[in-house]
């Protein structure tokens, strides 16, 4: 695979395609997402691309009520709000991600552990248009 | 843990605050010369303000509550203390608290003999949402903010981890509220000075004035578990279980050891410092505790040579009501999964055998970020010295602590004040 450079703007581009990339140390093997540049466990080894499986599962969530304009903008409010959580990944690392397909009227319901797969959230319009990570709670 | 000690002792001998609220036509230069003219009534013997060398300023950010940067040089003019340095430090929440540790070690260098500290954040100019934006800034803003991620939603996914792994109800939240509001109710500091019980009573009274039907809550736990009384932000956390969006300003006057006497009768010894940094929310390896708190308060239990149960009095950064559970372990206050049944007991209660947050908390007092780490010293201040009034801890409040985080634990520090 080509190295591009490990930056989030590569990150995001990967996202595009619907492939949720991170970094790997060559050196220790380390395995990071978001994808960095620099291993931060052995200071030293040089980087390379990964594809992740993309299979987790819910370390912590919340429904969110109140919500920041960048979800405002996507039509979640008060009245229809949205589960954001963490997700651990079967390789290791940790990610946050709008959680899909939980019922966000019972969140007493939603248990820590859950498994989930990637999903990919398209929002904005034209030159704006950004594709989001999210993962689905399997059914 | 390595034991550092500070080069020389540095201690408190005057401290003071704004009221903590939201005060449109006050701008952080008007709250800060408040919180210095409280400072320099609070020493007890004569103080030159001249005699100032240099000033730290905690503030998370003017530039986008205010549109106004590079405050710290401004405040040091409202105060009459130009040409003096005067150096701005970000932390986000943890700014004023990072801003002390930054005056405690130019004094402790020898570089100074008296620094001001002082901490300001003005936030209601901006509508909530851009509260809410501009405080998401302090996470990570590309993969958290991305997530639809707000301050409370973090915390809350804390919460939700936190109730899986030892049980905690969303009940247990409100109840660590319903305790601050009750301490906050003998602060005149305070921006939400009122008991549960008399906003209940309050909204109650308003229905029947206004003629509609009023509402039968049995006791305060029902009326925050109503959603139009107490509606959700970010399940599991409701309005009460949030520290609002303040103005406020807070300061303290360091002298090196040698000077204390000179300024004060009673002056509160900076023992123990301690400061730690962390990855954002989702790169950490636990959730229901921050790693650098921890890390935070074990450097500075070392300095001190003290441990938890020698503390009196501890001010921790109750942001969320599950912060401060999550705190009180930390701390080492409670053993890990057990500080959720310490609150829900009452023992962190002013009556209880570890009270927490007697100033009312962040919760109740008020959180203008980039101020409440002094403002917790501040409280600690008050009770050291039996200055607290009606909230005074009962018993020597010799020991004091306080515990400021910024973002949801990327920044952790910790001091630890002997009152000599």
């Amino acid at each position: 695979m080509s190295e591009k450079a490990f930056t989030p703007a590569e990150f995001y581009q990967f996202l595009g395609e619907h492939k949720l990339m991170g970094t790997r140390c060559r050196q220790c093997g380390a395995t990071f997402l978001p994808p960095r540049p620099l291993c931060s466990h052995c200071h030293t080894g040089e980087m390379e691309w990964v594809e992740l499986s993309g299979k987790g599962k819910l370390t912590g969530f919340s429904i969110i009520s109140i919500a920041p304009t960048l979800m405002l903008a996507a039509g979640y409010d008060r009245k229809n709000p949205y589960c954001a959580g963490f997700v651990q990944l079967e390789e290791g690392p940790s990610i946050s991600a709008q959680i899909l397909g939980v019922d966000v009227c019972r969140p007493e319901a939603i248990a820590i552990g859950t498994p989930v797969t990637v999903a990919y959230v398209e929002r904005g319009e034209g030159e704006a248009k950004k594709t989001y990570l999210a993962f689905q709670v399997e059914a | 843990m390595t034991q550092r000690k500070l080069g020389r002792g540095v201690a408190i001998v005057g401290a003071g605050m704004s009221k903590f609220g939201a005060f449109p036509g006050l701008t952080s230069r008007d709250l800060f010369v408040e919180a210095f003219k409280e400072l320099r009534a609070s020493i007890d013997k004569e103080l030159d303000a001249n005699e100032i060398e240099a000033l730290y300023i905690g503030n998370y950010t003017s530039d986008l509550f205010e549109g106004q940067g590079h405050i710290a040089p401004l405040m040091a003019d409202w105060v009459g203390l130009t040409p003096r340095p005067a150096t701005r430090v970000e932390d986000a929440c943890a700014s004023g608290g990072v801003a002390l540790r930054q005056g405690v070690l130019a004094i402790a260098s020898g570089l100074y003999d008296m620094v001001l500290v002082g901490a300001v954040e003005k936030m209601t100019d901006l509508p909530t949402e851009r509260v809410t934006d501009t405080l998401g800034t302090a996470a990570d803003v590309l993969y958290e903010a991305a997530a639809g991620f707000t301050f409370p939603g973090l915390y809350a996914a804390m919460a939700t981890a936190y109730m899986a792994q030892y049980g905690a109800t969303p009940d247990t939240f409100l109840k660590v509220g319903m305790k601050n509001h009750e301490h906050g109710s003998l602060n005149e500091k305070a921006q939400f000075g009122q008991r549960i019980s008399d906003l209940m009573e309050g909204r109650k009274k308003s229905a029947a004035k206004k003629g509609q039907p009023v509402p039968t809550w049995a006791d305060e736990l029902e009326f925050l578990r109503d959603p139009r009384a107490n509606p959700t932000i970010a399940w599991p956390l409701r309005l009460y279980d949030c520290s609002p969006i303040s103005d406020g300003a807070a300061a303290v006057l360091l002298v090196s050891e040698e000077l204390a006497r000179r300024f004060s009768d009673r002056p509160l010894y900076v023992i123990g410092s301690g400061q730690a940094s962390d990855a954002a929310t989702y790169g950490r390896p636990t959730l229901t505790s921050l790693p650098a708190a921890k890390r935070a308060a074990e450097q500075a239990y070392a300095m001190a040579g003290v441990t938890p149960a020698d503390i009196k009095a501890v001010e921790v950064h109750d942001c969320f009501t599950i912060a401060e559970i999550i705190a009180s372990e930390d701390l080492g206050f409670f053993a890990p999964g057990t500080g959720w049944r310490a609150a829900e007991e009452g023992v962190t209660s002013r009556e209880g055998a570890r009270p927490i947050n007697s100033s009312g908390g962040l919760k109740s007092k008020g959180h203008p970020v980039g101020a409440s780490g002094i403002g917790q010293v501040v409280e600690i201040w008050k009770q050291a010295r039996g200055e607290a009034g009606a909230r005074q801890l009962p018993g020597d409040i010799n020991l004091g602590m306080t515990h400021n985080v910024g973002g949801t634990g990327q920044t952790c520090v910790v001091h630890i004040f002997e009152r000599r």
